[in-house]
């Protein structure tokens, strides 16, 4: 089931009340999720991930705007009746019911003709618990399983009713970081399975980056950029979303175009030749791959150390022009440094140097 | 060894408290319970036995207040337990003037005992000079004169429950309302998402969560029932017996002081019924909250 998304806007009035002004949680969204596919809603905690996900599945009224499963308008439609699974950060598993009830729970709710039989129900809860791995675990209690097996029986719960659409709402940040690894990849495996259209929210870009089919990328409700995950970690359409992205994050220096070049501080690090006449402020973004150790270089910044991490070298270093702590710069491990007068000196990738606008931080495409 | 000494010393004072106005008195009252014809100037009794309790068992006074208590136990705990969810289900679902709403039911708890019993009074009791606000109620619909205060015995019972219930239902309110406030609001989300019916939240959702609270209720209920005294007396005056609404512990106090009083013995054979009884509906409802209440 594909979901559409038209002019979305939900406007809550501030929980501040010294402040008139509406917060906009979700501003104008504009977007298809295709049938069966995994989407990841990535952004800053607050930016409106879980409003957007409660837009979707009817827990929230949208103030403007409509929301469509397949051709179907749901906008007005009350969360039951939408075929929606929902998987809470805090996996909401009812913590008086055992396992096996906690999975039947949605199926019991069905009346009339839907009504299930005791035995279709059990069998329906005996797959979602296969599914999910967790069938010797069926008769006990929320209380004594882990995060994981928790998390486990909350998309079993989802999955029962065999829903059209799946939201996760940071389904894996109440995890340790093994578990999540491992969960994660469980998630995507259950989601290929299934082939069930499934919304994934995380602040996490890493996460995001590893299962989702395109990524959405959201800051204070305004939706950023929409792509596969690869796609938007080359080619972010702003800063924002080119520092979200990548984890060293990317080196941003100040700098400008003229004369054909691009410069950071008064370097010129590669050229721009459709920029001959303007000379323009901008922001030089530099992954930490897409630096080079070169003796004869241009960019030269003073050195301060090196982290080794056995597949390849972090090399930690200064520049004036640099916006932040330290330029992380990645390179092979094989790759040797010899910093003279501690300065080292780099050459830099084209394609991992992205340039974006002083005032708008808008891409500038060379 | 020096730890212990420390510990026993810290104990001491708590120990001490407890002895005297506890242990002992407990004792004690065991003792006079079985001990015939025990005189108050003399110190002495004839022998020891069952006499006392035989004689409360078959005093009517006594059977009136076993009836009475009974009675007012039976209707009142279940009654203003579940009017008291009710309404807190109902507070807890309206946004507007909640706060309001929540003062106005809990004002009976900060008023006055007594100065309730004088606005019953006014409503039921018939006077020289009314008949009371109620019993005009129900003539204006065409019933009959009720004199709820001096009246029949069911028009007087059902003032007193009417008027337990009363009192205890602010307490209740109290507690339940922030019972169903703590329940994680998540809960019900999840429970919308799968389109589960209203009634079917409350039943499956609502009231296991707040189970401990309502079981508290209950037990602390019961017990305070059982030992009903103070609104009888508001509403009917010390002589209970004469108006044929006393209570266990009512029944207690007249064989201590009453005008009949001074029997200590009885008083106790009394007393310690009482506790028998109480002591075995709380095991019940102990036992049958083992199976229905859950405890996070
Ligand atoms: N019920 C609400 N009332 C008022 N403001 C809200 C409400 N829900 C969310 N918000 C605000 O909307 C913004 C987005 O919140 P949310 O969707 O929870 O963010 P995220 O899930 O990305 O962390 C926040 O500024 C939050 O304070
Ligand atoms: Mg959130």
């Amino acid at each position: 089931m594909k979901i559409v998304l038209e002019h979305l806007t939900k406007r809550f009035p501030n929980r501040n009340k010294k402040i008139k002004e509406d917060v906009v949680a979700v501003n104008d969204f504009n977007f298809e999720i295709p049938d069966g596919k995994l989407i990841g809603l990535l952004g800053p905690s607050g930016c409106g991930k879980s409003t957007a996900l409660n837009l979707i599945c009817g827990l929230e009224q949208p103030t403007e705007g409509k929301i469509f499963f397949g051709d179907t308008d749901v906008t007005k439609l009350p969360p039951e009746n939408r075929g929606v699974g929902l998987v809470f950060q805090n996996y909401a598993l009812y913590p008086h019911l055992t396992v096996r009830e906690n999975i039947r729970f949605p199926l019991e709710n069905l009346r009339g003709k839907d009504k299930l039989s005791k035995e279709v129900m059990e069998e329906k809860v005996l797959e979602a618990a296969k599914l999910v791995q967790i069938q010797e675990l069926l008769d006990r209690r929320p209380s004594e399983m882990s995060g994981g097996q928790q998390q486990r029986v909350a998309i079993a719960r989802a999955l029962v009713k065999r829903p059209q659409v799946l939201l996760l709402d940071e389904p894996l940040s109440n995890l340790d970081a093994r578990l999540r690894l491992q969960t994660r990849e469980e998630l995507k495996r259950i989601q290929l399975e299934t082939g069930i259209t499934t919304v994934f929210v995380t602040h996490d870009q890493e996460e995001a980056m590893s299962i989702s089919d395109t990524i959405v990328v959201m800051k204070s409700g305004v939706l950023q950029q929409m792509g596969e995950p690869q796609e938007i970690y080359d080619e972010p359409v702003n800063l924002f979303v080119a520092k979200f992205l990548g984890t060293p994050q990317i080196n941003v220096f100040e700098g400008k175009i003229k004369d054909g070049n691009v410069f950071i501080g008064n370097s010129p690090v590669m050229s721009a030749e459709n920029y001959n006449n303007s000379e323009k402020e901008v922001y030089v973004a530099v992954r930490p791959e897409g630096f080079i150790v070169d003796e004869n270089g241009p960019l030269s910044c003073g050195f301060i150390n090196r982290e080794v991490m056995g597949r390849d070298t972090s090399v930690i270093a200064t520049n004036s022009a640099f916006i932040g702590e330290n330029i992380r710069a990645i390179i092979p491990s094989e790759e040797e440094i010899h910093p003279v007068n501690n300065t080292v000196k780099f050459s830099l990738k084209p394609f991992k140097v992205r340039i974006f606008d002083k005032v708008t931080e808008e891409r500038i495409l060379l | 060894m020096k730890k212990n000494l420390t510990a026993w010393l810290c104990l001491l004072p708590a120990i001490a408290f407890l002895g005297v106005f506890m242990v002992y008195p407990l004792i004690d009252v065991l003792v006079y319970s079985f001990e015939e014809g025990y005189n108050f100037a003399s110190q002495s009794f004839w022998e020891t036995g069952f006499y006392n309790y035989s004689y409360v068992l078959h005093d009517p006074y006594f059977i009136q207040a076993l009836k009475n208590t009974f009675i007012i136990v039976i209707i009142t705990v279940p009654l203003s337990t579940g009017i008291a969810l009710l309404i807190s289900l109902e507070l807890s679902s309206v946004k507007v003037l909640r706060d309001f709403f929540q003062t106005v039911y809990f004002l009976p708890y900060v008023t006055n005992t007594l100065a309730v019993g004088l606005v019953f009074m006014i409503l039921f009791k018939k006077t020289a000079y009314s008949d009371g606000l109620v019993s005009l109620l129900i003539q204006l619909f065409g019933g009959p004169s009720v004199d709820f205060i001096d009246g029949p015995y069911w028009a007087k019972m059902f003032v007193m429950c009417f008027y337990t219930i009363w009192i205890v239902m602010p307490f209740k309110i109290l507690i339940l309302t922030s019972a169903l406030a703590s329940v994680n609001p998540m809960y019900y989300k999840a429970a919308q998402i799968d389109a589960t019916p209203k009634w079917r939240i409350f039943y499956k959702i609502t009231l296991p969560m707040i189970s401990p609270m309502v079981f508290y209720l209950v037990i602390t209920g019961f017990i305070g029932a059982f030992k009903a005294y103070s609104d009888e007396v508001a509403l009917f005056g010390t002589d209970l017996n004469a108006a044929g609404m006393n209570t266990i512990v009512g029944y207690v106090y007249d064989m201590l002081y009453g005008n009949s009083g001074g029997y200590p013995s009885y008083a106790s054979a009394a007393a310690l019924l009482l506790f028998a009884i109480v002591f075995t509906i709380t095991t019940i409802n102990l036992m049958v909250s083992k199976k229905t209440v859950y405890y996070q």
